[in-house]
C-alpha cells in the first residue's frame, strides 16, 4: 500500500486518527498508541516484498546497535572514541550509500521504500551524540522516531530532540485540541494541493504542449518551457501537498512535524528558495553538512578567505544533496547547479559594490525575484530529466 | 573579568562582521540586520572556542538564542 496516494491508506486514516482524538480527549498520551499503529502502517506497506521487510528490519537493528555503541562510547572517556565514532558514521551511512551505487546497475537491489530518508535520521542522532546533545535516548523513543509512519517515506525530516520532547509532552485536552484544529487545516491544504493543484500541473505539462506543438524551432522552444512550468507547479503542489498532509497527520497524533514549504516562489534570491523549497532537507544538510565543513576549514585555516569556505562547501552541500536523491546524471547536474548558483549568490552578496548599493531598491528585488525563478524553473527542468533526456 | 569577557566577545563580532558599533547595539538582531549569517555563526563558533575554549556544537542553540550581542556573551558566561 502506498502511503498519501491510494483511497486504502486515506480509508485508514479514518480510524487511526478516530482512536487518536478519543485519546487525546481523554488525555492519554499518544506515543505507545502511535508507535504500534506506525508498525501496522509500516507492514502495510512493505506487505508486497517481505524481502524489503526483511531488510528494513535488518536495518533496524543495524542502527540500534550503532546508536547504543555511540552512546556508550561518548558516555565515558575513551582515547579512541573520535575515531570509533567515525567509523560507526560510516557504518550507518554504508546501507544507503551502497543500495545507492547499487541500484545503478540492478535496478532491483536490495533495499526499502524510505531508506532515503530514515538515514538522514539515524545519522542526526549518532552526530548528535557525539556532539553532547542527546544523552540519553530510550529504546521505544527510538523505535519510535524510526518507525513514525506520516514522515516514512519522503519527509518532512524530523529530528530526534523535538520529536522526543513532542511524543513525552502530556497534552491537556484544550492544547490537543488546538494541534488537531492546526492539523485538520494542514491536511486539507495538502489534499487540496495534491488532488487539485498537482491535477492541473499535470494537465499542463501533458496537455499545453501538445497544443503548441513542435513543428517549428520557435514552438518547440515555447513548449519545453511551458512543460517546464508544468512540471513545476506539478512538482511543487504534488511534494509541498504530501508534505503538508504529514504535517497534519503528525498533529493528529501528537507530533509538531516541522513545515517543509513556505512559499517558495515569493523567494527573492537562491538563498532564500531554499529556506522555502523541502526546508526540512535544505536545513539539514546546512546544519550537518554545510556547518560542520564550514568549522573545520575555519578551525584548520584551509582558506584565507571566508568566501571561498562558503562556496566550496555549497557546492559540496548541494552536490551531495543530488548524489543523496540518486546516481543519476540528471540528479548529479541538478545539485552542482544548485551549489554553483549558491556560490554564485554568496559572491554576489559579499563581494558586488552594485548589489550592497542597490538591494534595498524595488526594481532590484523584482529583477532579482525573476532571474530567482528562471533558475529554479531550469533546475527543475534539469531535475525532471526534460534538459537532458527530452520528452517532447 | 566579567568586563573583559564582554569586550572579548565584541571583539570577535567585529572581527568576523566588520561592523565597529557593534558594540553599542547589544540588543539587535544580528541576523535580521543582515551582520551576521549562518556561515558567520559558525565562524563565531569556532573562534569562541579558540578564544574561550567554549565549544557550543552548530545544533545547539536555536537562533533565536544567540541572535544578539548580549545573548551571544550569556551564552559564553554559561559556558565558562
Amino acid at each position: 500500500m502506498g502511503f498519501f496516494a491510494e483511497p486504502a491508506f486515506f480509508l485508514l486514516l479514518v480510524p487511526i486518527v478516530g482512536i487518536a482524538v478519543v485519546l487525546g480527549i481523554a488525555e492519554k498520551p499518544l506515543a505507545r498508541y502511535g508507535c504500534a499503529v506506525s508498525i501496522v502502517m509500516l507492514l502495510l506497506l512493505f506487505s508486497r516484498s517481505l524481502e524489503s521487510l526483511a531488510f528494513f528490519v535488518g536495518y533496524l537493528v543495524w542502527s540500534f546497535a550503532l546508536a547504543w555503541y555511540v552512546a556508550r562510547l561518548f558516555a565515558q572517556e575513551h582515547p579512541q572514541r573520535i575515531a570509533r565514532y567515525r567509523i560507526c558514521l560510516a557504518l550507518q551511512i554504508a546501507p544507503l550509500a551502497i543500495y545507492k551505487v547499487g541500484v545503478v546497475f540492478e535496478p532491483d537491489f536490495l533495499g526499502f521504500l524510505g531508506m532515503s530518508y530514515i538515514t538522514f535520521k539515524t545519522v542526526q542522532v549518532l552526530i548528535e551524540t557525539r556532539d553532547g546533545l542527546i544523552e540519553h535516548m530510550g529504546a521505544f523513543e527510538y523505535l519510535y522516531f524510526l518507525v513514525f509512519f506520516p514522515t516514512f517515506t519522503s519527509g518532512p525530516i524530523l529530528r530526534s530532540r523535538k520529536f522526543v520532547e513532542d511524543m513525552n509532552a502530556r497534552l491537556t485536552r484544550d492544547q490537543y485540541f488546538d494541534l488537531l484544529y492546526r492539523g485538520a487545516g494542514w491536511f486539507i491544504l495538502g489534499a487540496l494541493y495534491k488532488f487539485v493543484g498537482a491535477a492541473i500541473g499535470q494537465w499542463g505539462m501533458w496537455f499545453l504542449p501538445s497544443v503548441v506543438g513542435t513543428e517549428s524551432a520557435g514552438a518547440a522552444v515555447l513548449a519545453n518551457i511551458v512543460y517546464a512550468l508544468g512540471y513545476t507547479v506539478y512538482l511543487f503542489f504534488d511534494f509541498a501537498g504530501y508534505s503538508h498532509m504529514a504535517v497534519g497527520l503528525g498533529f493528529a497524533l501528537g507530533i509538531e512535524v516541522p513545515r517543509n514549504f513556505r512559499s517558495p516562489f515569493v523567494a527573492l534570491d537562491i538563498k532564500d528558495f531554499w529556506n522555502r523549497w523541502h526546508i526540512t532537507l535544505s536545513h539539514w544538510l546546512r546544519d550537518f553538512v554545510f556547518m560542520r565543513f564550514s568549522a573545520a576549514s575555519f578551525e584548520h585555516k584551509w582558506f584565507t578567505s571566508p568566501v571561498t569556505t562558503a562556496c566550496l562547501g555549497f557546492i559540496i552541500n548541494m552536490t551531495l544533496m543530488g548524489i543523496w536523491h540518486g546516481l543519476t546524471i540528471d540528479y548529479l547536474v541538478y545539485g552542482i547547479y544548485h551549489g554553483c548558483l549558491l556560490a554564485g549568490c554568496e559572491l554576489m552578496q559579499r563581494k558586488w559594490g552594485f548589489y550592497k548599493k542597490h538591494k534595498r531598491d524595488r526594481w532590484f528585488k523584482v529583477c532579482s525575484w525573476a532571474v530567482t525563478m528562471i533558475a529554479v524553473i531550469f533546475g527543475l527542468a534539469l531535475f525532471s530529466g526534460q534538459v537532458l533526456h527530452n520528452p517532447l | 573579568m566579567a568586563e573583559s569577557i564582554d569586550q572579548k566577545v565584541i571583539d570577535l563580532i567585529v572581527d568576523i562582521t566588520g561592523e565597529e558599533e557593534i558594540g553599542d547595539y547589544r540588543d539587535v538582531d544580528l541576523f535580521d540586520e543582515g551582520v551576521l549569517d549562518s556561515l558567520g555563526a559558525i565562524e563565531l563558533l569556532v573562534n569562541l572556542k579558540g578564544a574561550f575554549g567554549v565549544s557550543i556544537a552548530p545544533t545547539e542553540l536555536e537562533r533565536e538564542e544567540m541572535n544578539t550581542v548580549n545573548k551571544i556573551i550569556e551564552q559564553v558566561q554559561a559556558r565558562l
